[in-house]
């Protein structure tokens, strides 16, 4: 058997870096066919965003950190100029919005060109030795629709949704009919369906490049049962992106022509189905969650096997249970759908289709494990990240399979049990994989080591922080609080409270975070190509901190290697 | 049936230990639960008044909570393990296997039978809540790996809700009757109504006779939004979708007041449009009704105790 932790690069190119027309100056990002630079500019876009997201969160946890309406009336009284019962529904209505646009963010303008977008552009073309993508120029278009897309996502808060005086959209990120259409006349949904359009066309283009990338600028001898985990991840993610994304710009469309054309798909009282546009939804949607969460899997194998001085444990197992998630993430849709009134059958079928995809997650969080057993582990700052990530997206599993059971979920079913759970696998699971890449991978790209005790104290501060928030969700959710509530009864309250203190504290630890970022720059200790000494075995580590403008002038050879 | 008998055993151990979760989880001296909706503070599901919502207790509980409770321990222990066993000051040197066909067969196959243990009565608390009692039928309960033991009668009332934005239409589908149910106001509910609780006492409930099948059909406006029906002590959850009627049911053992939320996104007042259900026994209710099908509803309302 081969293994990719055992690739021997003749690593050539260290100094290919003095290109005589290298652009510069604002030439260089707006124009940039570099898959470095435009990775960095995915980077920074997600950072930007993520504190919009991040804050948006922070007003909904205050206004339910107590029993009542505290916040939202007063800010749409600011936005509005109203008062009384005017601004209190307003104020409503924005709440509504909040939960909203905070999901859309998350998901599309965070989660998505983070992964996707940076780490992917950055470093699955070094990892398989190639000089750059396959398509340079689409790849500066794919990250250049962001911008737009996210611009028509702020416009849609500030004009009409529902109503004079409730600005927005605040149909929830799943935009149901027909609250969607009927529910929301003003142009405040028309910009949300736009801004998906053109995010969605963004990450098809993204994904077009990296599977083409990956199919065919491989370094000679590296095929692809020797392809490091990451880009495997990449290219089963891309795919997923290529499958899924199509089905929600049908379905988005449909809902665009059903509020502005007179069609008449989803609604009932000319012939058509609301129900329709849910499958359509989340026969997109869920290949969605998996899109954010599995290159994260990718990262999280390396760093494991980085910081243990071990080969990856079960290569073939962890590559093909990728793509076993992929396959099977796109038949297990309706479980998001079992108080729709679907029939007894289907229900069965769905329920049974979810379960299976525990057994390859089990495989990739055992591998992980038997990784790390019997090696030689540092606890550097993204091992911590790492093994954070494989204990928070356990407990994010296991309450997933409590809720493929349809009988269970009659009860958990659109409560804060279901927030908790996809929060524990995605703003803990997948964002802990972000930071665990960030600081893997921060060396390489800037060539700077950051301050590893910063690096250390946001890790556990976030840590603590965000089960705070999190796990009380669970109480709420089996007592029986539905989500996207802006007031609760009372028996909520003291779980709710303890959820938003948990929010203080992960804000510290963002804080922590910018400022071991900005004391990075600030100090420049230099990091070296290979910071992380031996474990560290991938073709980006042969190269220098930061990689030369163009990497791989001679493509690099892949010995064969022996198996173990 | 050798088998039936085991998974009896089964069942009855299940029972055991749901009995034992809630004593473990509330080890502190636990304020009298109310009924019908949660207590401050309360970390697990609601109590349960009917088979249906007994056997969803029974099975996360019983089943699921241990499940993924041993798991997630057994994976944090792994993980603190290695952090004290295999860090680099006790393990200079590393390994350098790579594969164990051995485990990685186990570790596949343990998950399957797991779930298939889980899938078993998975399949029948999911069958019991779609399955409109025909009289015959028996349900699960609270032993869910019973193959059924519980005796449910056929329906003997029908009421229809109808999703508004944002209250609800009940009607008595047989009878021909109607009303609308609202969430009382702070200064109505603390005029009226003080004793129950804030954002979840209505004008009207509905009101519904006790130890009776009570078929419930769902729907919304034709003009309006999805919103969903649920009741967490009935273990029932049904969305309301304009222009299709869902269906389902439930048959409380208990009189009282059952309170339950609209659990689909329905517009500003989401949270503000409650589900009451009154539950009263068979002699008041049909007192009731008589009432309601010769006056109205407050005429009805008025031949039952005042809810305070």
């Amino acid at each position: 058997m081969t293994d990719t932790a055992h690739l021997q690069a003749h690593a050539t190119g260290h100094d290919s870096a003095s290109h005589a027309h290298t652009p510069t100056g604002w030439r260089r990002w707006v124009f940039s066919t570099n898959h470095k630079d435009i990775g960095l500019m995915y980077l920074v876009f997600t950072i930007f965003t993520g504190v919009v997201g991040g804050l948006l969160s922070g007003v909904m946890r205050m206004e339910l950190q107590e029993p009542g309406i505290q916040i939202f009336h007063g800010l749409a009284g600011m936005a509005y100029g109203m008062d009384g019962d005017a601004a209190l529904d307003a104020g409503k209505h924005m709440y509504n919005v909040f939960t909203t646009a905070h999901a859309l963010i998350m998901v599309f303008f965070v989660v998505m060109p983070a992964t996707m977008g940076g780490f992917a552009n950055y470093f699955a073309p070094l990892m398989i030795g190639a000089p750059d993508t396959a398509f340079p120029r689409i790849n500066n278009i794919a990250f250049w629709l962001l911008p737009p897309a996210f611009i028509l996502l702020v416009i849609s808060l500030f004009v009409e949704g529902v109503g004079p005086g409730a600005n927005g959209a605040g149909g929830g990120w799943t935009i149901y009919p027909p609250f969607a259409t009927t529910g929301h006349p003003g142009p405040a949904m028309d910009f949300v369906i736009l801004s998906l359009h053109i995010a969605g066309i963004s990450s098809i283009l993204g994904a077009i490049n990296l599977i083409t990338t990956i199919f065919n600028m491989r370094a000679p001898g590296m095929t692809l049962h020797k392809m490091p985990l990451f880009a495997w991840s990449v290219l089963v993610t891309a795919f997923l992106l290529l499958m899924a994304l199509p089905v929600l710009a049908g379905a988005i469309t449909m809902l665009l022509t059903d509020r502005n054309l007179g069609t008449a798909f989803f609604k009932p009282s000319e012939g058509g189905d609301p129900i329709l546009f849910q499958h359509l939804f989340w026969f997109f949607g869920h290949p969605e969650v998996y899109i954010m969460i599995l290159p994260g899997f990718g990262i999280i194998s390396h760093i494991v096997s980085t910081f243990s001085r071990k080969p990856i444990f079960g290569y073939m197992a962890m590559a093909y249970a990728m793509v076993a998630i992929g396959l099977v993430g796109f038949v297990v849709w309706a479980h998001h759908m079992f108080t729709t009134g679907l029939s007894l059958d289907v229900q069965r079928y769905f329920v049974a289709a979810t379960m299976v995809i525990a057994v390859p997650t089990g495989i990739k969080i055992f591998s992980w494990i038997a990784t790390m057993w019997g090696g030689s582990i540092t606890f550097k700052s993204p091992m911590l990240w790492a093994v954070g990530f494989i204990f928070l997206f356990t407990v994010g599993g296991v309450t997933g399979v409590v809720l493929a059971n349809a009988g269970a979920d009659r009860s958990l079913h659109d409560t804060y049990y279901v927030v908790a759970h996809f929060h524990y696998v995605l703003s803990l699971g997948a964002v802990f994989s972000i930071f665990a890449a960030w600081y893997y991978w921060y060396p390489k790209m800037f060539g700077y080591m950051y301050n590893e005790t910063l690096a250390k104290v946001h890790f556990w501060v976030m840590f603590v922080g965000v089960n705070l928030i999190f796990f009380p969700q669970h109480f709420l959710g089996l007592a029986g609080m539905p989500r996207r509530y802006i007031d609760y009864p009372d028996a909520f309250a003291l779980w709710n409270r303890v959820s938003s203190v948990g929010y203080y504290i992960t804000f510290v630890a963002m804080i922590v975070f910018f400022y071991a970022t900005w004391e990075a720059f600030k100090r420049k200790r230099p990091a070296g190509d290979s910071p992380w000494g031996v474990g560290a075995t991938t073709l980006e580590w042969t190269l220098s901190s930061p990689p030369p403008f163009h990497q791989f002038t001679t493509l690099p050879k892949i010995e064969s290697t022996n198996a173990h | 049936m050798v088998i039936g008998q085991f998974l009896k055993k089964v069942g009855a151990v299940v029972a055991a230990a749901v009995a034992l979760a809630p004593a473990i989880a509330l080890a502190q001296d636990a304020p009298v639960e109310p009924t019908g909706y949660a207590a401050p503070g309360q970390i697990h599901l609601q109590r349960s008044v009917t088979p249906v919502m007994d056997s969803i207790v029974s099975f996360h509980d019983g089943i699921l909570m241990w499940t993924i409770s041993l798991i997630v321990v057994f994976v944090l222990a792994l993980l603190l393990w290695m952090a004290f066993r295999f860090n680099v000051k006790r393990n200079p040197t590393p390994a350098s296997f790579t594969h164990n066909t051995m485990v990685e067969v186990v570790w596949t196959v343990l998950p399957i039978i797991i779930l298939i243990v889980i899938a078993i009565p998975s399949f029948g608390v999911l069958s019991d809540q779609l399955t409109v009692p025909d009289g015959e039928r028996k349900y699960l309960g609270s032993n869910i790996f019973s193959f059924g033991e519980v005796d449910v009668p056929a329906p003997e009332l029908t009421v229809k809700a109808t999703g508004q934005q944002w209250y609800w239409d009940y009607q008595y589908v047989d009878q021909g009757l109607e009303f609308s149910s609202l969430m009382l106001q702070e200064d109505d509910r603390t005029a009226t109504k003080p004793a129950q609780p804030r954002l979840l006492a209505v004008d009207s409930e509905l009101v519904v006779p006790v130890d009776t099948t009570v078929r419930l059909q769902v729907t919304a406006d034709p003009q309006g939004v999805i919103h969903a029906f649920a009741v967490p002590s009935f273990g029932i959850k049904i969305d309301a979708v304009p222009g299709r009627l869902n269906e389902t049911w439930f048959n409380s053992r208990e009189t009282g007041i059952f309170y339950g939320q609209c659990s689909e996104l329905c517009g500003k007042d989401h949270a503000f449009m409650p589900i009451a259900v009154r539950v009263v026994t068979k002699e008041e209710f049909a007192t009731y009704m008589a009432a309601f099908e010769g006056g109205d509803y407050t005429a009805a309302n008025a031949t039952l105790a005042a809810v305070q």
